[in-house]
């Protein structure tokens, strides 16, 4: 075990996939000799070369085009888009292609890249360094949809998705890449893909969460717990696949539930849950089911604290749905 | 060969057909001592892709088949990469590449089950007629996107490379893919690594309705490899002599040096887009006049006759041959059911460990 920021767990993930598998290699923008805008690739060209970790020309549908082609001969290509706002040149590729290889060729031609992505906001990054649109990926089928929220997770579902068969965008909380740190097993960590984590246990209500959302709302259920209001919250990990089992028993448990994530509101992953709680467990609701979301507005530069969901914004909602019944 | 770059002699006057430059010399020189073989296959098999396209457009129409998109007219160039391309090669298709695969040594019937998308479909009647599926000989899955593949041949090139085998790769697309990003990103990769794909631009002057003038405003198409310091050349895709010439320079440089080049083929669309076009509303009548000046598989039989194989080049002996192949297969597969509807939901992801079949457990 080491002492680890998220980000540092991501490059120690990698430095390990590239070790145990010739056949893993990188490619994007900055990523060689600069070590990748946030330093996520830092020593890995210098370590495995300059022929397994690319540095790209800019062009996101190139690096997701010819990752495809890679991964058809056999390789382990993994990509890096600089940030998920700057993944739409390579959405056709990812929608079109990536996702459906498989399926298209009667499974003769499976299509294994892990595309790797900084997501969401907080960092005063304005439109267009700040968005989660995990939504898109989750709509295609056959995709995996993958978002750590500790540097232990970080690793673990990376090298699972190094290892996986399937196409898997994983998407890294930017947000917090450096303010979160904590214990990350050594050597091959793998942490399974469809299996929730309780991040913290409660029986009033549960905090549905992924990613950068998964810390605050852990500063949430810490403040719910002051005013005696238990709150459960549950880091889903892995959106497609999902763990619908662990989200329901929780639910069932609670009788309430507050969803909780930075993409906006209309369309978001948040409406899949709602709809999968309502589907299969609205006997045991006590309360209406509760979207904690960024607004369904452009993601806003100046503004971008009030349309973050905060800890004071889950409070009130996990409050409302216990007042509620 | 000499004028064998012409890009589009013109029209011929009181002739059939515009007669192909190349001696037996040349022929041997391409093919060695075993040319009058060779030029005996290639002619086959454009007399077979003739027929079949004619066969299928039927089908289509009769309501048989669902859709059908021809190659007539493009079919010295398949015939040529389908001969010249080795078995360790690989093909990224555009959308009429389909004789490739057969010629590379993919089951006709194979090739017919997928166009009634039946259950013996290698890809399950999953995708529309004129897409298959043939990993047998290395030719990819296609989507109907126009461009994607460009940018997949590049990366497979650059895996080649990688791992030190010695494969080509052929990359496909026509005129009208020459405007998508596709075509820039991935001439512009492969500029920049330095790749073994040869990339066949099959230009046959109409992308649907628009006109190539309409599509770019350079001279030619094969000029804009310059501006990714790749090599391009503009080739008589009608004359299989000139298209087999530039497809061994092409070869050599992707697989001694393992560089990329553009070669753009001008060809003519002798027939609709597919079998959901009307070319009446927007081609000019002069245009399938040309055509038919330029029709590579009559180029080809003129000379065969003019130079000593005009028994191979007996049209009525070779077509019953390959008619009788295309009925058996039709027959064959005419007779078996849709895919199981269960396999609706196969393949969408590898296989669980206990694999399940409803679409809930799949997401
Ligand atoms: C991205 C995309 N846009 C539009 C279409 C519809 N479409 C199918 S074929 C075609 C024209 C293609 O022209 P070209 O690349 O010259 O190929 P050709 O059909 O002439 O072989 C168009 C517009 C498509 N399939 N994909
Ligand atoms: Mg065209």
């Amino acid at each position: 075990m080491t002492e680890l920021t998220l980000v540092q767990a991501v490059n120690r993930g990698l430095f390990e996939a590239m070790r145990q598998d010739p056949d893993v290699l990188l490619l994007g923008e900055d990523i060689g000799l600069n070590g990748g805008v946030f330093r996520a690739t830092e020593g890995l060209q210098k370590e495995f070369g300059a022929e397994r970790v690319i540095d790209t020309p800019l062009s996101e549908c190139g690096i997701v085009g010819t990752a495809i082609g890679m991964a058809l001969y056999g390789l382990k290509p993994i990509a890096e888009i600089q940030f998920m706002d700057f993944i739409y040149p390579a959405f056709d590729q990812i929608v079109s292609e990536l996702a459906k290889f498989r399926y298209r060729s009667g499974g003769q031609y499976p299509c294994h890249v892990v595309i790797r992505t900084p997501y969401g906001g907080g960092i005063r990054g304005g439109l267009y360094h700040s968005q989660s649109t995990e939504a898109f990926f989750c709509h295609t089928a056959g995709l995996k949809v993958v978002v750590p929220s500790t540097p232990a997770d970080a690793k673990g579902l990376l090298l699972t998705a190094v290892h996986d068969e399937d196409p898997v965008i994983f998407l890294e909380p930017k947000r917090i890449y450096r303010s979160v740190s904590g214990e990350v097993p050594e050597g091959d960590h793998r942490v399974p893909f469809g299996v929730a984590r309780t991040a913290r246990e409660g029986s009033d209500v549960s905090i549905l969460a992924w990613g950068a959302m998964v810390p605050t709302s852990l500063e949430a259920a810490a403040k719910l717990a002051d005013e005696g209001i238990s709150a459960e919250v549950i880091d889903l990990r892995t959106l497609v696949p999902l763990d619908e089992a662990a989200v329901l028993a929780s639910v069932e448990k609670t009788g309430r539930a507050v969803i909780v994530h930075e993409a906006a509101r209309n369309a978001g992953f948040g409406a899949e849950l709602a709809a999968r709680i309502a589907e299969k467990a609205l006997y045991s609701l006590r309360a209406p089911i509760a979207r904690v979301t960024g607004y369904d507005t452009p993601f806003p530069y100046a503004l971008e604290h009030l349309y973050l969901p905060t800890p004071e914004r889950i409070e009130s909602a996990a409050r409302e749905a216990v007042r509620a019944g | 060969m000499a004028g064998s770059e012409t890009p589009r002699p013109e029209t011929s006057v009181g002739r059939r057909t515009v007669p192909l430059s190349a001696t037996v010399e040349d022929a041997r020189r391409l093919f060695g001592s075993d040319w009058a073989t060779v030029v005996a296959r290639a002619f086959r098999w454009m007399v077979f892709a003739r027929s079949f396209d004619a066969r299928m457009q039927g089908l289509q129409r009769q309501g048989r088949i669902g859709f059908y998109g021809a190659a007539t007219g493009q079919e010295a160039v398949n015939v040529a990469v389908g001969l010249l391309s080795r078995p360790e090669d690989w093909i990224a298709p555009g959308l009429r590449e389909q004789l490739v695969a057969l010629v590379r040594g993919h089951p006709v019937s194979s090739y017919v089950d997928h166009l009634f998308a039946n259950a013996r479909d290698p890809a399950l009647g999953r995708n529309m007629p004129c897409h298959p599926t043939a990993r047998d000989v290395h030719y990819l899955s296609m989507s109907s996107v126009i461009g994607t593949q460009i940018t997949h041949a590049v990366g497979l090139g650059y895996a080649l490379r990688l791992r030190r085998d010695p494969g080509v790769v052929f990359a496909f697309f026509g005129d009208g893919a020459t405007s998508a990003n596709d075509f820039h990103a991935g001439l512009n990769f492969a500029g920049v690594w330095g790749v073994p794909v040869v990339f066949c631009l099959t230009n046959n002057q109409w992308a649907i309705s628009q006109p190539v003038e309409r599509q770019s405003a350079t001279a030619t198409l094969a000029e804009k490899a310059a501006a990714y310091g790749i090599a391009g050349r503009r080739v008589d895709g009608t004359d299989f002599f000139a298209v087999a010439e530039a497809l061994r320079a092409a070869i050599g440089l992707a697989r001694e040096q393992k560089l990329p080049s553009l070669l753009e083929f001008v060809v003519y669309r002798m027939t609709p887009h597919s079998t959901s076009d009307d070319p009446t509303r927007y081609q000019p009548p002069e245009f399938l006049a040309a055509a038919a000046a330029h029709d590579p598989l009559e180029r080809l039989g003129d000379w065969m006759r003019a130079n000593g194989l005009a028994k191979a080049a007996e049209v009525e002996t070779v077509r019953a041959d390959c008619d009788s192949e295309i009925r058996r297969a039709i027959e064959s597969a005419e007779a078996v059911p849709p895919p199981d509807p269960e396999s609706l939901f196969r393949d969408v992801r590898s296989p669980l460990p206990k694999e399940r079949s409803r679409s809930q457990e799949v997401s």
